[in-house]
């Protein structure tokens, strides 16, 4: 019996069991990879996105509540919750030293992310490195872990929870922080989620997983049989195009295709569909696995001349390479006619200004349908490259309903002694869209909450135990 | 995996199938080398360990890995500290299989038996290990105690440790003198052949005195955050730091000791034995001192590092020269401190023998990997200083 069970092992899970330990409780951390794979997505992270109102250490400027707001209402075109989303935002001003207390070290951002430099504190060799951190700490501090501990299971009374199942194993708590992440790693339940299309394809069977293949979503499923209160749409996830060769399984951030806003993007039919220079890579690659989903094959080419090589992050695998356009469209097997009649059609729309990488330059086109607003230029000096991209998800959002408190409720009513945290409630905050480093932010901050009030709630349980026997 | 592989492998012969440009041994890429170029195409997509070393900093300033230079570069560059495998999201069991350390450490041994000389005596790297060390040592301690009792003076009246009573000062002199300097020459050489390979560019005395520096302070031994490094899992300690500094510094006071008495002898006429209050023997004292502690240390954590740093195969080679310093160490504190016994001469050939196989393996063995290691550092100092030809700052 421990005062508090915590199931999951990755950023919010820790970050609660800390909590909880600090408060006093005794602490068990359910994890359900082996240690090699502990940490689940946190292990692909690498920075936090971090409010703050003067320079800080690694913070360049300030970043204050107001315009993080602002970017969060942007990127979420308003599906979030304010008041949660405030309260994240102003507990990421000041989670750090905490953090470092813990182990965690922070560093200026790394080269080829300029755009975050003022927003997001980086961790000092990534998510792994934060992840052994906590995890050392944990053991420092006498927290039971348990590694292949995949909980199938939760005995819950009256909204109370009683005990986590792992096979025929049962571990009693008087409080429990769900930390187990999305179900992006169970691709039957994505296959139902996005369901077929007017083309009859099944979209999220070309569907890669950026992160953990340990997220199965078992205990959102257990939570929903459960009667659990559960928000947001299970088609919305971070999901990113990336490299179409890339693992099913966590490939991580070396698998992104950071040329799309320098060139032209085609689909199979070898069709331009969206406006690849919109915005800065950074802010728009999040959306563009679920561009990429909405197209036939759930298949897109990045294609760019040789004048854009090395103004981007290199790409993990070579591209297709070839020394002319028709040669290109052959190797990539896509329609070489209509990729002539896209890509020339796009070179007369060019207007070239001033080409600037790293400013929102002046290079757009005129007169063709989708547009493209920045870094246009007219794809014709070879070598030219193509690289097939697909969407990636990192996390998907549906989830549990949960308070400023990281409460879970049934029917509306807060149970006494459950709480959530990470990618199972992230979507309270983030329900569509996404902002480099808020996955981390939103995990901290509920994490920690979740840490104390499940501290909190086991002494309650504890004090109200002997009463409850009477009865 | 395999298509990974041969993807990357694709990717370099695309892009200007392997121009290797050392000259010197005219080797193409290695199969060890091509893995660094393999790990380098992954980190370079992901660049989340840039805080820890000069590694990543310098990866970052290209975008292929085709160059054997380069590669020998980046791979003596790495100073084996743990940190970017415990934080690597593609470490095994991951599919991608980077570890990074252990990837350049097979690069360095490459390095050090391709630019050795003379060329034929690189091989040696391979073999020298913890028994040819003590072997050696042993040997020719064994040698010297022989000639010692055949020439009946083994056991002798007490000498007030004049050392030059049982072997000729001008004896000593030419025998250690020219292995030492061989020694010292044959690294040399190779140094040398190795700086031109790597194209350092020009030599500022602001880039030479910020590699002097990281390299006395061992600063890529501090983990990026003061930390320290790994030795058997993803903790950091400074204690691999801390014993390195005491045999480096150990190894520098003894040389120093060795370097004043010279002076002594030749400058001055003050011949030895030096009193226990003198300059050489409070400075071979200190130095002995650092050279017993820092080995022990080096030698301990050498055992509990964890499988996956490394090279496994080079361990022996770490552990011979680690057992040799050591020894000498001991054995020549031994021989101060019953300097003025009967033993003198028995303490004194066993030191001489341990100090001989010291320098006989010098130049193929361990040592070797301070020469390598500062000229990387010094190329990386002035090539952090040049501008940048990849501007991959999009985001």
């Amino acid at each position: 019996m421990w005062d508090v069970v915590v199931v999951g092992g990755g950023n919010a899970a820790l970050c609660s069991a800390l909590m909880a330990r600090e408060a006093g409780a005794s602490v068990l951390i359910l994890e359900a990879s082996p240690k090699e794979w502990r940490g689940g997505n946190s292990q692909h992270t690498r920075n936090l996105r971090c409010m703050h109102d003067a320079p800080q250490d690694v913070l360049v400027d300030a970043y204050p509540e107001e315009e993080y707001w602002q970017d969060l209402l942007k990127v979420t075109g308003g599906i979030t919750n304010e008041k949660l989303a405030r309260m994240v935002i102003r507990e990421s001003s000041t989670c750090r030293p905490w953090m470092e207390k813990h182990g965690v070290r922070f560093q200026p951002s790394l080269s080829g992310t300029l755009h975050v430099a003022r927003t997001n504190a980086f961790f000092m060799g990534g998510g792994k490195a934060l992840i052994n951190a906590y995890y050392r700490s944990a053991e420092n501090l006498g927290i039971d872990i348990l590694y292949d501990s995949p909980v199938d299971d939760l005995e819950i009374k009256d909204g109370k929870f009683i005990a986590a199942r792992v096979g025929d194993k049962r571990y009693e708590g008087h409080a429990v922080v769900l930390g187990s992440g999305g179900f992006e790693s169970d691709r039957t339940w994505l296959r139902e989620a996005w369901g077929q299309n007017e083309r009859g394809e099944w979209p999220a069977d070309n569907f890669l997983i950026r992160g953990t293949r340990y997220n199965m979503g078992v205990i959102i499923k257990v939570m929903m049989r459960e009667g659990a209160d559960t928000m947001g749409d299970p088609t919305q996830a971070h999901c990113v195009a990336i490299d179409a060769r890339s693992p099913l399984y966590d490939g991580g951030i070396c698998t992104r295709i950071d040329c799309v806003s320098l060139g032209i993007v085609v689909n199979r039919e070898a069709k331009r569909f969206y406006d690849e220079g919109e915005d800065f890579w950074p802010k728009r690659y999040a959306l563009w696995g679920r561009l990429v989903a909405m197209q036939p094959g759930q298949i897109a080419y990045s294609i760019i001349d040789a004048k854009s090589v090395g103004n981007f992050m290199p790409p993990v695998f070579p591209g297709v390479i070839a020394h002319t356009l028709p040669e290109l469209a052959k190797k990539l097997e896509l329609d070489v006619d209509t990729f002539m009649e896209t890509v020339n059609s796009f070179n007369a729309a060019c207007r070239v200004g001033t080409f600037d990488h790293t400013i929102q330059d002046d290079c757009h086109t005129e007169g063709i349908t989708p547009e493209k607003t920045h870094w246009a230029r007219p794809i014709d000096k070879g070598p030219f490259y193509g690289y097939a991209v697909k969407p990636g998800v990192t996390f998907t959002y549906f989830g549990l309903t949960t308070d400023e408190k990281a409460s879970v409720f049934f029917d509306g009513k807060a149970s006494p002694n459950m709480f959530a945290a990470g990618e199972i409630n992230a979507g309270n905050v983030l329900g569509k869209g996404y902002t480099a480093g808020v996955g981390m932010s939103i995990g901290t901050a509920f994490g920690r909450i979740a840490g104390t009030q499940a501290a909190l709630a086991a002494k309650k349980m504890k004090e109200g135990a002997p009463l409850h026997a009477i009865a | 995996m395999q298509s990974l592989d041969s993807l990357t492998r694709e990717a370099q012969n695309l892009a200007g199938a392997s121009e290797h440009s050392v000259t010197w041994h005219n080797k193409g890429i290695t199969e060890n080398e091509a893995e660094v170029a393999r790990q380098m195409q992954i980190c370079n997509a992901c660049r989340y360990c840039e805080g820890f070393c000069a590694v990543f900093p310098a990866m970052t300033r290209r975008l292929s890995f085709d160059n054997k230079a380069d590669l020998n570069y980046l791979a003596n560059l790495c100073h084996n500290c743990g940190a970017c495998l415990h934080a690597c999201q593609y470490a095994p069991p991951h599919e991608f299989m980077v570890n990074v350390p252990q990837a350049m450490a097979k690069v360095r041994m490459e390095t050090y038996m391709d630019f050795a000389w003379p060329s034929a005596l690189g091989a040696l790297y391979k073999r020298n290990g913890l028994t040819v060390a003590m072997a050696t040592a042993f040997g020719l301690a064994l040698f010297l105690v022989l000639a010692l009792i055949s020439q009946g003076t083994l056991w002798h009246e007490p000498l007030a440790g004049n050392f030059y009573a049982v072997f000729p000062h001008n004896t000593l002199v030419v025998v250690f003198g020219s292995v030492f300097g061989f020694a010292v020459l044959a690294l040399l050489i190779g140094l040398v052949r190795f700086w031109r390979e790597i194209t350092p560019g020009h030599v500022s005395g602001v880039a030479v005195g910020e590699a002097t520096h990281y390299a006395l302070k061992l600063k890529y031994l501090d983990g990026g955050h003061g930390l320290g490094c790994n030795d058997e899992d993803d903790k950091f300690t400074l204690r691999r730091r801390m014993y390195h500094h005491f045999t480096f510094y150990g190894f520098m006071l003894c040389f120093a000791a060795t370097s004043v008495a010279t002076i002594y002898h030749y400058v001055f006429g003050w011949e030895a034995p030096y009193g226990y209050t003198s300059l050489p023997v409070i400075l071979g004292t200190v130095g002995g001192i650092g050279l017993l502690i820092g080995p022990v240390g080096l030698f301990y954590l050498n055992k509990r590092r964890s499988p996956l740093h490394g090279d496994k195969a080079q361990q022996p080679m770490d552990r011979g020269f680690i057992a040799l310093l050591f020894w000498t160490s001991l054995t020549g504190l031994a021989l101060l401190v019953w300097r003025d016994t009967s033993a003198m001469a028995l303490l004194l050939a066993i030191h001489l023998g341990v100090v001989m196989a010291l320098f006989l393996t010098m130049p193929y063995g361990k040592f070797a990997h301070g020469f390598y290691r500062c000229a990387a550092l010094l190329k990386n100092s002035i090539e952090k200083r040049m501008p940048n030809k990849v501007s991959a700052g999009s985001e």
